[in-house]
């Protein structure tokens, strides 16, 4: 049985040769624009970082994709056909592609590039997935983190698309895609702007009272002294309903699959993901060291959950705690 | 080697506290300006050109207060409100700069504050973290 592929984020050089020196599959990584919903300020690549990335990559045998996960708008859809055209300039091996309109152009324009459809297109089930196949030639998709294990095993079952599912990292309760949240507080979504609550709009203030989390002058938490915190996400925000202030929505923290391990190598999925392409260097150098180990020790039957292991994860992850997320779900 | 769990001693912090802070400012505005000459630091000025920064050893209990020119790093007056302010203790600072420690996971931590301007913020963590050090003599300290 071939061991799933560990996809690793890289939101600059070092981060990608921190995934590759770490032990890392495959890598993936965005461009200095929209196109990509990471796109932050002094993150991401050029041409000239992304062409020695994928040279250092290439000569350790490890996979370089292109994430042009956010959706064309209307006003300016060549910066995403362009994006597509640098890719299959650069060479990578595989792009990352939500938007429908997108994956055809690049269908059409480079049959030969390799397409993944990104978590951000949304396909849920494996109608969704066999038709992208179908329309684009597909190879594989990224599922939402909002199946159970059991589902994301029927997809698995009916489907000879690759599956990619999520293994590690700072976590949404959306389907991704489908997320408008932030733009009710900024104008903004990862979906348009290619990022959630921007950066522009985000203060931090400290106080007597501990540390206020404000969205476009919206408070939307308060921390107190030493309590652990997160992004300044509307979805992990603390509001009052109903006469009690609490998590409305959902707590800060972050998906850790290494539990499930087995699981996800007896159900077959083709590669697990690891978000964070926002983080830095040691971030990724970190997760994938111990996502390395671990998967190689649970091909070998060998102890792959270890405290040490779960720490590690731990103290790297939103809220200093994690979660099985929707893959866990006893009632379903 | 990992960074040790120490911080500053309270007496010593209030000795530093008393010294005038402009040489270590000097000294880190200097070795800023010779890492971005030999293109170790891709910084690109004309984003932070007017920009007061302001680095707060918590534990040392010492701020350093610089700005950007617009083409240089320059030491500005300790009582120039900074557009960016970032605070940790001495040790934490370490580990940011040899890559021990990510700074998401300091500032959910609550070990890293950062206040004033995010994505200014964002901008400076994102320029430390695209410096390249491998090719550098400063890469055997690096964590990663």
């Amino acid at each position: 049985m071939p061991l799933p592929e560990l996809v690793c984020p890289a939101g600059s050089l070092p981060s990608l040769k921190a995934a590759v020196d770490n032990g890392a599959d495959c890598v993936y990584f965005g461009l200095k624009n929209d196109t990509n919903a990471r796109n932050f300020a002094g993150l991401n690549f050029d041409d000239k970082t992304a062409s020695e990335g994928i040279r250092y990559a290439r000569a350790k045998g490890v996979k370089t994709l292109l994430a042009i996960n956010t959706f064309a708008q209307q006003a300016d859809s060549a910066r995403w056909q362009r994006a597509v055209d640098e890719a299959a300039g650069l060479g990578v091996d595989a792009v990352i592609l939500a938007d429908f309109g997108l994956l055809d152009y690049a269908s059409r324009r480079y049959p030969q590039l390799r397409l993944h459809l990104s978590v951000q297109g949304s396909a849920s089930n494996y109608e969704a997935v066999n038709l992208a196949q179908q329309l684009f030639g597909v190879q594989r998709a990224v599922l939402p983190r909002v199946l159970t294990l059991a589902q994301v095993e029927q997809v698995i079952a009916n489907t000879n698309v690759e599956i990619e599912v999520f293994g590690f990292g700072s976590l949404c309760v959306m389907a991704e895609g489908r997320c408008l949240l932030s733009s009710y507080a900024t104008g903004q979504s990862p979906n348009t702007h290619g990022v959630c609550s921007p950066a522009r709009f985000v203060r931090w203030e400290e106080g007597a009272h501990g540390m206020d989390a404000r969205l476009n002058g919206i408070l939307i938490d308060r921390y107190a002294p030493e309590e652990p915190s997160g992004y300044p996400t509307l979805c992990k925000g603390r509001f009052e309903v109903e006469g009690s202030t609490g998590y409305a929505l959902e707590e800060p923290t972050s998906l850790n699959v290494l539990p499930l391990l087995p699981e996800l190598l007896r159900i077959g999925v083709a590669a697990i993901k690891v978000e964070g392409r926002q983080r830095s260097p040691a971030y990724v150098a970190q997760v994938t060291r111990v996502l390395r180990q671990a998967l190689d020790k649970a091909a070998q039957g060998g102890q792959y959950a270890d405290p040490l292991a779960m720490a590690t994860l731990g103290k790297l992850s939103e809220g200093q705690q994690v979660t099985l997320g929707a893959y866990n779900r006893p009632w379903k | 080697m990992p960074v040790p769990e120490l911080k500053v001693p309270a007496t010593l912090a209030r000795v530093l506290g008393k010294l005038p802070a402009t040489p270590p400012v000097w000294g880190m505005v200097r070795m800023l300006n010779l890492l971005a000459a030999r293109g170790i630091l891709p910084v690109d000025h004309g984003l932070l050109a007017g920009r007061q920064f302001c680095i707060r050893v918590l534990d040392a209990g010492i701020s350093l207060h610089f700005a950007s020119d617009g083409s240089r790093f320059v030491a500005s007056h300790a009582d120039t409100p900074p557009d960016l302010l970032l605070a940790a203790d001495l040790a934490d600072f370490a580990r940011l700069m040899l890559r021990e420690e990510d700074p998401d996971t300091l500032f959910f931590n609550r070990r890293l504050r950062i206040e004033g301007d995010t994505e200014l913020g964002l901008t400076v963590k994102n320029l430390l973290d695209s410096v390249d050090w491998q090719h550098t003599p400063l890469a055997r300290f690096m964590a990663v």
